[in-house]
């Protein structure tokens, strides 16, 4: 019996899947056309670009920081993309490998500076945000169009199996999600940023390579902020200096309702895709039912207070919890990491 | 005994706190100086003042009114970071102030409550104070980290007020609008709101024993409580009056252009906020506040935007923030400074190396 009982660290993740799998019926059963496959793979292409920035954002807060440039690295890397493409006539291809680079550039900036200077991340990303916000205007104040047959495949481009089609985007998303889980639970690297998300100090002294992997891990936040970037431009072949305002808080809220804790060390890259996932249906059931957007804000704001809600409650139930600090005791020892 | 020791040191530690404050507000004040300095040397007329039709006009009174609602902010603000907390739903709450004042005073036939415009802010007041107690309900009662829990009305907020008014803008009317919009006085409304209300805060805290509580709370809130402090208590009314802080500063943004906006009002104004506050000295973690400090970091950041309107797009000026905020930061940090003195050191400047060895000892 005692393989059946749900581990405490565990409970976060299954309440997520819960709510997933709820919301997915509960959608379908109040508009019957959302169960076809069709609605199924539209909701992964469409929330592609947002799974993916989320899963590098989780690695940035489960190392006990956060990072809130994601959205204007991502629309620097669409206007970057563009203008390359558009005034210097690079080849697209060419073009998204210097925008990894830039997007990586960044994040390095952002983890240079909080490692070696020991500079608050919140701020640093702060004034990150500030800059590829700014960086997008001085490339262009308006919007900028990037017409290359490139971009039209690059939209059309995907896996077809019968009626459905798996676009790039959610191929893409895919693989980065299998490779993150892999690099959180399998490698190294992974253990290191759980072991010092839940206590840097202590994992600085069992000599873990805490300053390489924070850095690393706001490269990789970077990175894959850029990614999203380009995996939107095959919906919207544009850049545009005002896109994604304010949506680094849609990737925030993603990670925290997939259960990651944000004082870090606690958390699981499967629940940041269902995270996205929820996102993703909530999203549908309002444009379904023709209801307001703004509702879309409200539900997620109520959502995000409830998991956190929860997620505090069941860290004051732990019987070693220390006081004040959410979720810190959950550290997954470096033995077994992660078995779900 | 104890009891003595605690009056003791409660006696003291103003003071202290006061002369250590002093010293930090030298880097924001010889800053604000400095560009101040800049202005008047590069722009024509930035200090000169004068009374057009009964009105005082000029750069620095612009300065002093389109500052007001990121200096109301950072009243707000400064007792929130000083408890080591952190409130991301000022912009939000802007927003919502605007609109339910908007919403209160539209007619019945648009869907609005056909109040008055005086009832109508008075509501949209008493809503910020009610999104204060929400918040300030989550980090003290249930114990969830601030980030989060302000972070829940920084996007259902918006939404809130989407759904009050829509996402046009809103034209504002009615004489108590005009009289904070552009009134017919010699001096404009919203820096004489701001000031009262610094005022205030200010007795508030420093002439009563409440600013030390918020510091003591700040530093360990677990020791406070053992002393006596009603930890949760405090919390709690610093993010209400936070919370009324960010809705004087939407009602007196609003009525600077006369029109409530759902997604424009208060957009980014937390982050500069926050970033006045730190520029005036108080740090992030907490224990430790100055509201001249704050005031001073508002004006910086405003007479920073005033002065780049000159040169620069108003977008573009978001990469000089970027800037300031990053020069700030290592300003401030202890780390910095030990490695730039260490550099300067193995470059081989004497003196600094003195520095350095005394540093190192």
């Amino acid at each position: 019996m005692k393989k059946l009982r749900l581990d405490q660290r565990h409970v976060p993740l299954a309440a997520t899947l819960v709510v997933c799998v709820l919301l997915y019926v509960l959608t379908g059963f109040q508009y019957p056309s959302f169960f076809s496959p069709l609605v199924l793979a539209d909701l992964f292409s469409d929330n592609a670009r947002l799974g993916i920035a989320a899963l590098g954002s989780t690695f940035v807060i489960l190392s006990g920081g956060i990072d809130l440039s994601v959205a204007s690295v991502m629309a620097l890397a669409t206007m970057f993309m563009a203008a390359a493409v558009e005034r210097f006539h690079l080849h697209p291809a060419i073009a998204i490998v210097f925008t990894l680079l830039v997007g990586s550039g960044v994040g390095y900036l952002n983890g240079a500076l909080i490692h070696f200077f020991d500079l608050p991340p919140f701020l640093v990303t702060l004034a990150t945000l500030f800059l590829a916000r700014g960086c997008c205007f001085l490339i262009s104040m308006s919007p900028v169009a990037a017409e290359s047959p490139f971009f039209q495949s690059f939209g059309e481009a995907g896996l077809h199996l019968g009626t459905i089609t798996l676009h790039l985007g959610t191929i893409v998303f895919a693989g980065v999600a299998i490779a993150c889980i892999y690099a959180a639970h399998f490698t190294r690297f992974g253990r290191t940023v759980y072991a010092m998300g839940g206590n840097e100090q202590a994992a600085r002294l069992m000599g873990l390579p805490v300053g390489k992997t924070k850095i690393l891990v706001y490269v990789f936040g970077g990175l894959t902020a850029a990614l999203a970037g380009i995996m939107a431009m095959a919906n919207i072949p544009s850049g545009d200096p005002l896109n994604y305002l304010g949506q680094e808080l849609d990737v925030i809220a993603a990670v925290v309702i997939g259960g990651t804790v944000l004082t870090g060390g606690v958390g699981y890259l499967a629940g940041t895709v269902l995270g996205v996932l929820i996102l993703g249906i909530m999203q549908d059931f309002i444009t379904f039912g023709n209801r307001d957007a703004a509702w879309t804000q409200i539900t997620t704001g109520l959502l995000l207070f409830v998991f956190v809600a929860m997620q505090t409650i069941l860290s004051r139930w732990k019987p070693r919890a220390r006081n004040s600090i959410v979720g810190r005791p959950l550290l997954p020892s470096p033995g077994t990491p992660g078995e779900g | 005994m104890s009891e003595q020791n605690t009056l003791e040191y409660a006696a003291t530690a103003p003071a202290f706190g006061r002369l250590h404050l002093w010293g930090k507000l030298l880097w924001p004040a010889l800053a604000l100086a400095i560009l101040l300095a800049i202005d008047g040397i590069c722009i024509r007329g930035f200090f000169s003042v004068s009374i057009v039709q009964g009105r005082l006009t000029g750069t620095l009174v612009d300065i002093f009114r389109y500052g007001a609602p990121v200096t109301v902010l950072s009243v707000g603000m400064t007792f929130v970071l000083a408890t080591g907390g952190v409130d991301l739903s000022v912009g939000a709450i802007m927003a919502l102030a605007g609109a339910i004042a908007a919403k209160a005073a539209m007619p019945a036939s648009l869907n609005g409550m056909g109040m008055s415009p005086g009832a109508g802010i008075a509501i949209a007041l008493l809503v910020s104070v009610l999104a204060g107690m929400w918040n300030g309900m989550s980090v003290a009662w249930l114990g969830m980290q601030p980030i989060v829990a302000t972070l829940v009305l920084m996007v259902a907020g918006r939404g809130i007020a989407r759904l009050c008014i829509g996402a046009a803008n809103v034209p504002l009317s009615g004489t108590i609008w005009t009289a904070l919009h552009n009134p017919h006085l010699t001096l404009p409304t919203a820096p004489i709101i701001v000031l009262v209300v610094a005022i205030i805060a200010g007795l508030l805290t420093r002439a009563t024993s409440i600013g030390l509580f918020i510091e003591a709370l700040g530093g360990n809130p677990v020791a406070s409580r053992y002393a006596g402090v009603r930890v949760g208590l405090i919390t709690f009314m610093v993010y209400v009056f936070c919370g009324l802080c960010a809705g004087i500063a939407g009602i007196i943004s609003s009525a600077d252009v006369m029109i409530a906006n759902a997604s424009s009002t208060g957009m980014y104004m937390e982050l500069d906020a926050i970033l006045a506050v730190v520029i005036g000295g108080t740090a992030l973690t907490g224990g430790r506040f100055s509201l001249i400090g704050s005031l001073i970091g508002a004006l910086l950041i405003q007479t920073l935007q005033t002065t780049l309107i000159y040169k620069v797009p108003i977008q573009q000026t978001l990469v000089i923030k970027a800037i300031v905020v990053l020069a700030v930061c290592l300003l401030q940090s202890a780390e910095f400074r030990r490695k730039s003195v260490a550099v300067c050191a193995r470059i081989g400047l004497s003196r600094t190396r003195k520095a350095a060895a005394q540093v190192a000892s």
